[in-house]
């Protein structure tokens, strides 16, 4: 590299650097450190090491001011399974339609793209409360069902786990539409043509062609919603209820209502520790799964 | 007898251009093709080559018309119920997969049990020279071994015709001339009947039995390489295959199966050709390879000589006038001067004559 290359290469990483060194790796080291200290009186923390914060999640709390509640352990299994669901239910819905698209005219697919991307120019808390108003007991949904008579009594949705599924889906289902359609459109027709050539049924093309070679998308769709999903606490907020809680909640709570800021750390430290975990399996998996022959 | 592997009668399909426009890419198609022939699709872009394979293979309808294999109707057939196999121009491998599992997999998705599958893998690999080759991926290979892979896969499960869409365009000159050799072999070994679709007149003329010269969704003429090339029915098939002279006369007499045409310049051209009217207006072909310097002929000024080492073009203004004619020389002894005159002699039997306007 020629001194000229290397002063260029500095000038263009340094922004990104400082920005992500000041916004993303001070925080992170405090959330970390803080994990480890003493809650204060009234908030804020004791400079003095303390291990009961993650004590308290998994079983070794001194049982007197710390106690131990296996509902952590729960409510962090249950967004792990939120998410899961979410990634899942995205991945079927959008899969069919990204095929879709991409078969599509350009001047449609610009037109589809669009309106995908349309639910992002009104707010999140909006769109949310619209959700609020389709789902309860006099809401539209209910009075369509009842009217049509299909249902005598208004579907208990809101404040259930099935109306969060639905909420959380709704609001990730873009950022797992944009990567597989990115993967679907840069595969080759002629290999789905050249599979039902040589005598495969559209299932076998589908499970052995169309779906082996679109994993870069599958895995990057799954990423993108899981991560966000496993942490989002609007979603339980709004359409959840009290019944709802999740790990984004108990954190947000421990934060702003408890004024517990180390025990809310090390649940975000746990949480943490728990996404990372489970894409790595995830990528490996995926990885193994595109290698094979 | 038997009927025909193939037959196609009456196929008519038509697409809406995004202008809206209808356009007829098969116009009544009518084809037969016999066990064991090598049948080529020859025309340029456009003219529903592509369509007509694709019809057979099954990825395109037809909107009116039969389509029968053996006897069945296959209209109805999707592609993965015919008994028929591709090769595409891109050879489509599936690049997930290792070179053997790509030319397995017609047997994989039947079902056929592992054993017999690898049996007819390394056969298949072996027909086209590649059976070192199973462990790799198709992105390990260069674009010849990749077409070979591709004709592998599309024979390992014996198909009663195999489909080739212009399998030789992205291979360069050499390879292309020594695949085309290959592939002929191939399909004698075989003895599955291929139909070959290509818009390159010299791939047509060596690897047939017979060519069918289409033209916007037509058959402009069908029939063995030979016959295309010395007796094309129309101007259009004369100028597709090869170059050509085309030379507009009336004939002004016959006499015992020779007709004497009269030029448009006033020169005089001598045929072996039988049933022409006096009168009548014609155009006779006659082949730039078979004229040579002579006695008695055509006699004409040289225009231009152009240099190609082992042959010799010339451009030669005839006497009296009309257009110019091309003439190669294969063995140039001397080589004729611009501004010269020339006398080019020629064989009447080799002057093909059609009827104008065709």
């Amino acid at each position: 590299m020629t001194h000229r290359q290397r002063v260029q290469l500095f000038l263009l990483l340094t922004p990104v650097t400082v920005f992500l060194g000041v916004f993303f790796l001070i925080p992170l080291g405090t959330i970390a450190v803080y994990s480890l200290l003493t809650p204060g009186l009234y908030g804020g923390v004791e400079w003095s090491f303390y291990h009961w914060n993650y004590g308290r999640i998994f079983g070794w709390a001194d049982g007197i001011t710390e106690v131990f509640e296996p509902v952590y352990l729960h409510i962090l299994l249950r967004s792990l399974g939120l998410a899961a669901a979410t990634v899942a239910i995205c991945l079927v819905l959008c899969y069919p339609v990204a095929f879709w698209v991409a078969g599509l005219a350009p001047r449609w697919r610009m037109l589809f793209l669009f309106l995908i991307t349309l639910p992002f120019f009104a707010s999140l808390i909006v769109r949310l409360y619209a959700w609020l108003l389709l789902l309860k007991p006099s809401g539209l949904l209910n009075t369509v069902l009842m009217g049509l008579g299909v249902i005598t009594e208004p579907l208990d949705i809101l404040y259930t786990p099935v109306a969060v599924i639905l909420g959380m889906v709704y609001i990730f289902l873009p950022f797992m539409f944009l990567p597989l359609f990115a993967s679907i459109d840069t595969l080759d027709r002629s290999l789905i043509e050249a599979s039902g050539d040589l005598g495969a049924r559209p299932v076998q093309t589908l499970l052995k062609v169309v779906l082996p070679m679109t994993v870069p998308g599958i895995v990057a769709g799954g990423v993108i919603v899981f991560i966000p999903a496993v942490g989002n606490f609007i979603v339980p907020d709004v359409l959840g209820g009290a019944k709802g809680l999740m790990t984004g909640n108990l954190i947000e709570q421990q934060f702003l209502s408890s004024r517990n800021w180390p025990f809310g750390s090390a649940l975000a430290m746990v949480i943490m520790a728990l996404v990372l975990g489970v894409l790595l399996v995830f990528s490996n998996r995926a990885r193994r799964a595109g290698g094979r022959t | 007898m038997p009927g025909p592997l193939l037959e196609i009668r009456a196929a008519r399909r038509s697409f809406t251009t995004p202008e809206g426009r209808d356009f007829a890419a098969l116009d009544g198609i009518d084809l037969r093709v016999e066990d064991g022939e090598f049948v080529t699709l020859l025309g340029p872009s456009g003219c529903g080559k592509t369509t007509l394979l694709r019809a057979i293979a099954g990825f395109e309808q037809i909107d009116d018309g039969v389509i029968r294999l053996d006897g069945a109707d296959i209209g109805p057939l999707p592609p993965h119920r015919r008994p028929v196999n591709t090769v595409f121009q891109s050879y489509a491998l599936f690049p997930h997969m290792s070179v053997a599992r790509n030319v397995g997999y017609a047997l994989e998705v039947r079902g056929v049990a592992r054993k017999s599958r690898e049996a007819a893998v390394t056969e298949a690999l072996a027909k086209v020279g590649l059976a070192q080759f199973g462990a790799r991926r198709p992105a390990q290979l260069s674009g010849g071994q990749r077409q070979r892979v591709a004709l592998a896969r599309a024979i390992v499960a014996q198909p009663r015709l195999l489909l080739l869409d212009e399998p030789l365009s992205a291979l360069d000159r050499n390879l292309r001339q020594q695949m085309q050799i290959e592939l002929k072999d191939l399909q004698n070994r075989l003895g599955i009947a291929f139909v070959f679709v290509t818009h390159d007149q010299e791939e047509a003329l060596t690897m047939s039995d017979r060519i069918v010269v289409m033209r916007a969704g037509r058959i402009e003429q069908a029939g063995p390489p030979r016959e295309i090339f010395r007796a094309p029915k129309s101007r259009f098939v004369a100028e597709f295959i090869g170059e050509t002279n085309l030379l507009p006369a009336v004939v002004r007499a016959t006499v015992g199966g020779m007709a004497e045409l009269s030029l448009e310049g006033g020169q005089v051209l001598h045929a072996r050709a039988d049933s022409l009217r006096p009168g009548a207006k014609v155009v006779a072909v006659l082949r730039p390879t078979d004229l040579a310097p002579a006695e008695q002929g055509l006699a004409g000024i040289v225009r231009r000589v152009i240099y190609l080492g082992a042959d010799l073009h010339l451009r030669v203004e005839p006497e009296g006038g009309g257009g110019e004619i091309g003439v190669i020389l294969r063995d140039a002894g001397r080589v004729p001067a611009q501004g010269e005159r020339i006398v080019l002699g020629y064989d009447p039997a080799r002057v093909h004559v059609m009827e104008a306007g065709a």
